[in-house]
Formats: structure tokens, sequence, C-alpha cells
């Protein structure tokens, strides 16, 4: 069933502190607080099918502050609008954070992509979706405001359960930021990067895993690996115990079997519309190893 | 039934294929809506309404989007293009709706609108589109009758006649 708009209120935001002064507010009526609203590429879906909760919606397109990617020599900092058609044009994100790139080519098809955005990919929460693996795997941090002040968390910290977060109801998500290695640091000629999504067809699917990893390659072992999965827990997953398993020595077919046997102890994977928990840890385990076998391989000078 | 306070209404202005456009409507009616009901702009089509088939594609400030995800709200004072501004005049047509029509692209019709739109917007960005990137500009539209093939040769088949 379709919704029924008058159960709906929406106004646009011109401003940061126009918007946050709104989500201060805590009306006393049935309609409850005001709920930020960006691209609309997840919020809108539930709306078409009459499911999006009945109350106040905030529109932040308008809001100048949240649009943009700044570079500096230490980091690159995605404000929460940068949709994942930015992501994808922008030069050194394609050449520093591949595996972002690749998760925003993989969100959806090209009109989701030139609406969906970083910041709402992360509030929405869902367990299932494409770029948080990839932030995880490059140390995210986020950055959250309110009209009580900014802090800042690990990205690793913000998701808690299956779509909560550490988003307080009055605050906005302003920016992500990704540490860069600088051109000089000898790490960066280690870094390896890999992304990759499963799912039922490369448009439009959503995931029935994905595995965000970055490692360095050194000597035939991986310093350092970070793995991030989708789609196999209630949330968006780091796995640092496999981690550890992979980096305690040198990578052979039993460091390997070993943390595919840790991954099988940290991940939770379920049977849902999608797809089976059975095939979901098969191929987590599978990417795992794939991922292995990638950043060992020798890259062309 | 609750009559809807005048105060919840958006007076909402419009650039539609350059015609500029007035409504009242409720500020969460998707964009879809008000181009065929209010506007009357029946050309762009409704598929699934949940951002999966690219039947409601339009351009909205120069970029492919799905009608159906967009609430009117954020569409205040935007420059829309539906399939109705892809012809330059009644009496014609554009290459690529030309090339849909000699190279059997359309068939029952609903998906045609979206994946002109989405063809219009692939070759704003690729004027030359390798096969690839055809397939990619064209991946978020579904069309259950061509099998797609004709629907590529089509725009191959147009960008050979523009160039």
């Amino acid at each position: 069933m379709r919704a029924y708009l008058p159960e709906y209120e929406a106004v646009s935001a011109r401003s940061l502190v126009e918007a946050l002064t709104l989500l201060a507010q805590n009306p006393a009526d049935a309609r409850g607080r005001w709920q930020p609203l960006a691209g609309g590429t997840d919020l809108m879906v539930l709306f078409g099918v009459g499911k999006l909760p009945a109350g106040r919606y905030l529109n932040l397109l308008g809001v100048g502050e949240l649009h943009g990617i700044d570079v500096t020599p230490s980091h690159v900092d995605l404000r929460a609008l940068s949709t994942y058609s930015d992501v994808r044009d922008h030069q050194v994100l394609q050449r520093e954070f591949p595996s972002l790139v690749q998760a925003a080519i993989d969100s959806g098809a090209i009109a989701i992509q030139n609406r969906g955005t970083i910041g709402g990919n992360i509030a929405n929460a869902s367990p299932a979706a494409d770029t948080p693996p990839a932030l995880l795997s490059y140390d995210a941090e986020i950055e959250l405001v309110s009209l009580r002040g900014a802090r800042w968390l690990p990205y690793a910290e913000f998701h808690t359960g299956y779509k909560e977060t550490k988003r307080a109801p009055d605050e906005l998500i302003a920016r992500v930021r990704l540490p860069r290695l600088s051109s000089q640091d000898p790490e960066r000629q280690q870094f390896r990067h890999y992304y990759r999504k499963v799912g039922t067809r490369r448009a439009q699917a959503i995931s029935k895993v994905c595995l965000a990893g970055t490692a360095l390659a050194v000597g035939g072992q991986l310093v350092k690996p970070r793995l991030a999965f989708g789609s196999v827990a209630p949330m968006p997953l780091r796995c640092p115990r496999t981690e550890e398993v992979l980096a305690a020595g040198p990578l052979d077919a039993g460091r390997i079997q070993a943390a595919q046997a840790m991954l099988s102890e940290e991940i939770r994977p379920i049977d849902d519309v999608r797809s089976s928990a059975a095939y979901r840890l098969r191929v987590a385990q599978n990417l795992l190893a794939d991922f292995v076998a990638a950043a060992l391989t020798p890259r062309p000078a | 039934m609750q009559q809807l306070r005048p105060a919840e209404q958006l007076e909402l202005k419009l650039h539609v294929n350059g015609v500029s456009r007035t409504c009242t409507v409720h500020p969460m009616a998707r964009l879809l809506d008000v181009l065929r009901e209010d506007l009357r702009l029946t050309g762009t089509k409704e598929g699934c309404g949940e951002g999966e088939c690219g039947a409601c594609a339009v351009m909205v400030d120069g970029k492919l989007v799905c009608s159906c995800l967009i609430p009117a709200l954020q569409v205040q004072s935007a420059q829309i293009k539906t399939v109705e501004g892809l012809a330059p005049s009644p009496e014609s047509l554009d290459a690529v709706q030309r090339a849909f029509i000699e190279c059997g692209g359309a068939q029952c019709g609903i998906c045609t609108p979206g994946m002109l739109l989405a063809a219009h917007a692939l070759l704003e960005r690729h004027p030359h589109p390798t096969e690839l990137q055809i397939r990619e500009g064209l991946a978020g539209n579904l069309c259950r009758c061509t099998g797609y093939t004709k629907i590529f040769s089509a725009i191959v088949r147009a960008c050979e006649e523009r160039s």
C-alpha cells in the first residue's frame, strides 16, 4: 500500500545550524522528532511501499556545509552528502582508496549513485551496505555534530547492532575521514587493497557477502591486515581475530585454513531472502583466501 | 478523514524541459507523481516504485535519477528533463529515439522512456561509449521484452549517426 501523505511532514534545512536546531527539538506530539533525509535511496524506497514510519522528515540536501570532498596531506574528508558518483569520479580516491571507489561503483546503478550519499549509507546502518566494509578496511573515522558540539569516533565503533549506531537523535554525521599514506611513506608501496561484492548481478543487487581488505605485503607475509565484511553479521564487521591469525606468520595453506576457521567463529551469517547462512560462510571463507592470494601477488612495476 | 492543512502544502516551482511550471503539492509527494499527475507528463512511467527498474528515470539538474525516490521538496527550483523533452520538436525525434525504432529497441514500451533518459545521460558523459560503458550506463534499467541486445544496438547506431 502507498504511503498516506498527510501522515508526513517535511521541510528543507538551509544551513547546518538550522538542521541541527530542528534535530534538537523534541516535539511532544505523535509525529515526534525530525528525522534526517538525504539522497532518499533507502528511505524513499520504504516510503514508496508505505513502510516509512509516519512523522517528520528533514531534507538535508540544501545544507552546503555537508557537501564536498576535502583533501589534505594527511587525510581525505568525505562530507556526509558526498554521493557515490562524487566518490567514483574523485581522482585521489581512485588512486588511494580504490576499494571505496569500487564499493561506490557496485552500489545500485547510475541513477542511485547520483543520489545515494556516504552519510546516508552509514546512518541507514544496513548490514548489507557496500561502502561500510571499504571504510572499515581503511580505518575511517567519523565526525558527528549537534548543537552540543562535535565528536570524532573510530568508524569501527559506530555500528553497535542491527540498524543501531552511536548517532544520537540530535546528531548528524558531518564527515568521514580517511587517513592517507604520504607519498614518501615506504609502506605505500606495500599497501594492498581488495574489494569484492558477491550478489546476484553486478548492478542493483544487494550483496550476499562483501569483503573489503587491506594489508601491507612484506616478504610473503601480511602485516596489519584489515578485514571488513558486509552481510555476514547484524552490522558491517571488522574481524580482528581473523586478522591476527593472518598476521601471525607465513601464509601457507595451514595458516589460511586456520584463518578461515577463525572467520567462521567471528561472523554470524543468517538465512534470509538473499542467501543462506551456509552459502555466506563458504563464500566469506573463499573471499578470505582470494584476498590473501591477491594481496601476495606481486604488483607490476 | 482529516483535511490536509494548507501549511503542509508546498508551492513547487520547476523548470521542466525548459518550461517553468508551478504546482501545489505535498512536500513528500514523489517527483514521479508530480510529473504524471500534477503536470500531466505521463511519458515517465512507474515500474517498481522502489528504485530498481529505472522506468521512472528523469534528469534532475543534469543528473540521471529515479523520480520515484525523490520527494517534491528536494526538487524545488530544479531543472528537470523528461522523455517529453528529448525530441527537438513535436514533429521529429532525436537520434537515440530514431535508433530505438529502427533497431527494435522498444517493444511494450514501459521501460523505453527510462532507457532513453539513461541513454541520454550516458551519451552526455561518454559521447562514444564502449560496450561496457553502454552496459553499465543502462544497468539500472530493466526490460522484460527485448533481451537488451537491440537496445544496445540502438545506442551504437545513434552514436554512429550523430558522428
